[in-house]
């Protein structure tokens, strides 16, 4: 998804600066669960405006079909069947896909420089033509979302329609979504339309209605509003308390550095042993 | 018996020679192009390799190939390189060592204790690098993994590659160090004044034997 951008907050594998001069105001989806019906037509929308089709699957059981994310597939509806309540089943359909984290773990471990950019308005996009397939970003993403394509050995995941956001349009689902659970704008105007809804899922009875906008990978591009905010988990596993995994900050922010610094700091000691000490040799030739 | 004519001490034979040499090609290869995928400061690296998914590609089986070059040099070194009670003097004494005063030194056998260190590291580490590589490779085996199971075997990955190299840095380093040792694995042999100052106690077992 290149399009020559002057707005790329931060590139994959690079240390210096990116093209940054155009500042664009940050966005983000908005998903009410609570109003989601589970039809589908934004996983339709996805596949139709990506150009992407996945394999007609077989039904496992369940109404997620297919029944996880793949190359061609950026957005799944998960359903789950819940009792919050004893004795009063609340079925929970979330659209699951990039979350476009604002300290995205994908982007941090990709080893290929500008194959993960993440744009000044939050969007964190995969550029496939520099991605060497190394899975790196399934490592670091706290929510399970890249998939490596088996016919090219690529990573995907949903864009965010970065192309036509960078047009002024709103993502392909939020413009089918039939009853207005995707909505998209600014994101601030987001959080506001998010606490509307939260009051009004309060009055309904649903105490613990909120906002999920987790701080622990600096918020997110993509948030949802959760009846039930207290208990994430029950929303098909969806993290309490996503960050960067420790082990992926030692991997990229410890080892990293502190491993390279550490073959030069070897090699530079083995050439001044050298030059100081000099060469070990062999002090008396036998002559006889 | 070489030792008469022209005071030379075969040290490898050819079959040790080329099966150090063949692992040691393909352990600079895995290095280089692991290197390349660590940090971005080696990312250049990729271009030795055709590119980044080239060298993606290649990586494992190249690690792969190194590994079972080195199981044949494992086992042919093993027996020479049990560690013991001089060793642990010869350690003690590493200012000498890295001071030139061999003379102080209990006298070495076929192979002083760093060397044996360096064989026995690599013992443990290059299974570890197998084991956490084939973890991660993609797309093959990655994907029966638990991501959980994915970030510790990358980190302990790139935990043993560093050991590793910078262990073969020193290894390389002293074979430059110590003069007249390179040939022993080039050529096969070494000065018997070679052996007398690095290896006394290698030196006296072979004479007496060549009697
Ligand atoms: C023994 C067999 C080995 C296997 C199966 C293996 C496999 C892998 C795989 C799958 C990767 C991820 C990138 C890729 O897919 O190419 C990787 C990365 C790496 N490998 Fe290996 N490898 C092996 C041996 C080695 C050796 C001997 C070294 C060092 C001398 C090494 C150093 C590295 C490094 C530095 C990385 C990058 C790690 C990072 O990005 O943090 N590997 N290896
Ligand atoms: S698979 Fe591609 S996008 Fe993912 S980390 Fe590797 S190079 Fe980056
Ligand atoms: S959800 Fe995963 S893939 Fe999406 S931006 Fe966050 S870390 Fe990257």
């Amino acid at each position: 998804m290149a399009l020559q951008s002057l707005d790329i907050k931060a590139r994959s594998a690079t240390t210096t600066p990116s093209p940054s001069v155009r500042e664009t105001l940050k966005v983000a989806k908005l998903i009410d669960i609570s109003t989601c019906i589970g039809c589908k037509a934004c996983q339709v929308a996805c596949m139709e405006w990506n150009d992407v089709r996945d394999k007609i699957g077989t039904n496992v059981g369940v109404y997620d079909n297919p029944p996880d994310l793949t190359e061609d597939s950026w957005t799944v509806m998960r359903f789950s069947e819940v009792e919050v309540q004893a004795g009063k089943l609340e079925w929970l359909i979330r659209k699951d896909g990039c979350m476009h984290c604002a300290e995205p773990g994908c982007l941090k471990a990709c080893p290929s420089p500008g194959a993960i950019v993440q744009y000044s308005n939050g969007i964190v996009d995969f550029h496939e033509e520099h991605c060497i397939g190394c899975g790196y970003c399934i490592t670091g993403c706290p929510f399970n979302i890249p998939r490596i394509s088996k016919k090219d050995g690529k990573a995907y995941k949903c864009s965010l329609c970065s192309d036509r956001v960078a047009v002024g349009l709103e993502p392909a689902c939020v413009k089918t979504c039939p009853t207005g659970a995707i909505v998209f704008g600014s994101k601030d105007d987001m959080i506001r339309h998010a606490d509307l809804r939260i009051i009004d899922l309060k009055q309904r009875g649903y105490s613990n209605a909120g906002l999920y906008d987790p701080p622990g990978v600096g918020g997110t591009h993509v948030m949802y509003v959760l009846q039930h905010a207290d208990m994430p988990e029950i929303y098909h596993g969806l993290p309490k308390n996503p960050t960067i995994n420790p082990m992926v900050s030692l991997w990229k922010g410890i080892a990293k550095p502190l491993m390279s610094w550490g073959l030069g700091l070897v090699a530079l000691a083995g050439f001044f042993h050298y030059v100081t000490v000099g060469p070990n040799e062999v002090k008396e030739e036998e002559e006889t | 018996m070489m030792r008469t004519d022209s005071a030379l001490i075969q040290r490898y034979t050819c079959s040790d020679r080329v099966n150090h040499w063949v692992v040691a090609i393909t352990f600079i290869l895995a290095a280089l192009s692991g290197l390349a995928l660590f940090d971005p400061i080696f990312f250049w690296l990729t271009n030795l390799f055709g590119g980044g998914p080239w060298t993606r590609i290649v990586h494992p089986y190249i690690g792969l190939l190194m590994f079972i070059l080195f199981i044949g040099m494992a086992l042919r070194f093993w027996s020479s390189n049990h560690l013991t009670a001089a060793d642990r003097q010869w350690m003690k004494q590493w200012r000498d060592v890295i001071g030139k005063h061999e003379e102080n030194l209990p006298q070495v056998g076929k192979y002083n204790a760093g060397q044996k260190y360096v064989f026995w590291i690599l013992v443990i580490t290059l299974p570890l690098l197998l084991l956490t590589g084939l973890i991660m490779w993609q797309p093959w085996f990655a994907p029966y993994f638990s991501i959980g199971l994915l970030r510790l075997a990358t980190v302990v990955h790139a935990l043993a590659a560093f050991c590793v190299i910078a262990l073969i840095m020193v290894h390389i380093y002293a074979a430059i160090w110590v003069k007249g040792s390179v040939r022993a694995m080039t050529r096969g042999t070494v000065t018997a004044a070679w052996a007398k100052q690095h290896h006394a106690a290698w030196h006296n077992e072979i004479s007496k034997g060549a009697k």
